[in-house]
């Protein structure tokens, strides 16, 4: 397997303003994503993993290093094939639920049949069919996240980044968020890289799972979980998923104490 | 309709009915105002009669195109402004304190430029009804969220189609409050400076009216002018009234 996403020397050093120094936010990161895997980012907060997702995307410049898509430098722009799905609600409120799934098609002038086609299975898949012409505003948070990872699966990127998608949703809402995540990569065959500050989502859902240190970040460790590819959220009743979440946690609590400020108890 | 609509109807026409009766009983007298009901049968017969249809056309026609050209330029320089930080931090003051200036003092300096014809009439009206328009613009486009703009990215979309499908959809609401304000700067601008120097349109004939005491012009003009401008602010606050109930924010 070779690595469809290469990152060496990665860093990111946001410059300095008026008044204060310039931050070191990110890096040196080495890292490889594998094409088909799922793999998921953890760290404390402001650890800059948000960064590490823009940097990948194209949305951010890097300041030293380098980043290969494919084989092909990230330079400036999103690579073709690359989706991003955002925390925060990104559905366009001026548009139906059909219209808003539809805007990466009909930017990239895909012909009349195809969109129709590649819509409604976008609809079917992710539940939304009886609210293909419903407004983003009467739709939940949940329902509204599933709209922007169908506006990005109908592009069928090669690699789905995911910056913390269900951070805003409950529990529940989250496991089941989950599943069908996993049912999409699997069906997909995508590269999906997850952002998440939630050990247990990153346990649940991730082949491998890197830990980061608190700023500026560093992958600290690289965790793989041997999940079966045919997996859901019931594997969380399993003594390994306690034992890799205990693990996660164990890489991260002293980075999670730095981040707030405090030294580990003990250390 | 709902409760303050019917409150809001039953004092209008409280108020146009207090007029009818002091007007008939003779409170005010017939070379003041004539009687609502009057006003309104002067109105029907100037309109049957076609006598006022080319001032008509010609206030409407010089209006649409200020109001055309105010929306359109309006909304490119506010585009235009808000990418470029030097110039709206520039451009800030003069937003500020712009309806301050009265521009009609400017008018004689118009028509010495542009001759009496329609020129300084629709300058007048654009000049009123643009800087509305392009400070709605920039205040909708500082609050397309941020997530917004970097879905445009993920997109690859260029600075143009940004602007066409992400940031001038998202700031809609705050064009619309910029269009209804240009509407009724186009008509108070078209019309005023059709009332201090020019031969033709509803603001001369009100004014020509006015001054051979020709109540039962000046008043169905009067009443026509407020009627056609309300009716499209009307129109225009139903269709911002569908914009946002489909955001959610009724």
């Amino acid at each position: 397997m070779h690595a469809q996403v290469l990152l060496r020397g990665v860093t990111r050093v946001y410059s300095a303003g008026a008044l204060d120094r310039p931050v070191h936010a990110l890096g040196p990161i080495d890292l490889e994503l594998r094409r088909g895997e799922f793999f998921a980012v953890v760290g404390p907060s402001g650890c800059g993993k948000s960064t590490l997702l823009e940097l990948i995307a194209g949305l951010s410049p890097m300041t030293e290093g380098s980043i290969d898509f494919e084989g092909r430098p990230i330079a400036g722009s999103v690579p073709d094939g690359v989706g991003v799905v955002f925390q925060e609600d990104a559905c366009f409120p001026w548009l139906t639920v059909t219209d808003n799934i539809a805007f990466g098609l009909r930017q990239a002038g895909t012909e009349t049949g195809e969109l129709r086609r590649r819509l409604d299975h976008a609809l079917e898949l992710m539940g939304l069919t009886e609210f293909a012409q419903a407004y983003p505003a009467q739709l939940s948070g949940g329902m509204r996240q599933r709209v922007c990872i169908a506006r990005t699966l109908v592009l069928q990127p090669r690699l789905i980044l995911l910056d913390e998608p269900f951070g805003a949703l409950d529990q529940q809402t989250r496991l089941l968020m989950g599943d069908e995540l996993l049912r999409l990569w699997r069906d997909t065959g995508s590269t999906v890289l997850l952002i998440t500050h939630a050990l247990d989502e990153a346990t649940m859902l991730a082949d491998r799972i890197a830990v980061m240190s608190a700023r500026p970040g560093r992958i600290l460790e690289i965790v793989e979980t041997r999940w079966p590819r045919e997996r859901d959220s019931r594997i969380v009743a399993e003594a390994s998923f306690g034992e890799i979440t205990g693990r996660l946690w164990r890489a991260l609590r002293e980075e999670s104490l730095k981040a707030i400020g405090k030294k580990a108890a003990g250390a | 309709m709902n409760r303050a609509a019917r409150y809001r109807l039953a004092a209008i026409l409280g108020i146009v009915l207090l007029l009818e009766l002091l007007c008939r009983s003779g409170v005010i007298d017939r070379l003041t105002m004539p009687p609502p009901s009057v006003i309104l049968r002067d109105l029907v017969l100037i309109l049957a009669s076609g006598s006022m249809n080319k001032a008509m056309l010609k206030t409407f026609i010089n209006v649409s195109i200020a109001f055309g050209l105010s929306v359109v330029i309006g909304v490119v320089l506010g585009v235009a402004i808000h990418g470029w930080r030097l110039v709206r931090q520039g451009l800030d003051p003069l937003f500020a304190t712009y309806y301050a200036i009265p521009v009609y003092a400017f008018y004689p300096l118009f028509i010495v430029l542009f001759g009496l014809g329609d020129v300084p009439q629709i300058l007048i009206g654009f000049m009123l009804a643009v800087v509305a328009m392009i400070v709605n613009t920039l205040n909708g486009l500082d609050r397309v969220s941020r997530v917004l703009l970097k879905t445009a990215r993920v997109y690859r979309l260029g600075a143009v189609a940004t602007a066409m499908r992400i940031t001038l959809p998202s700031a809609a609401p705050y064009l619309m409050t910029g269009i209804k304000l240009a509407v009724a700067y186009a008509f108070i601008g078209v019309i005023g400076a059709e009332f201090i120097m020019s031969q033709t349109g509803m603001g001369y004939e009100i004014s020509f009216a006015y001054n051979n005491l020709d109540n039962a012009t000046m008043y169905p003009l009067i009443l026509l002018v407020l009627a056609v401008s309300t009716g499209i602010n009307v129109a225009l606050s139903h269709w911002e009234k569908i914009i946002m109930q489909r955001r959610g924010q009724s």
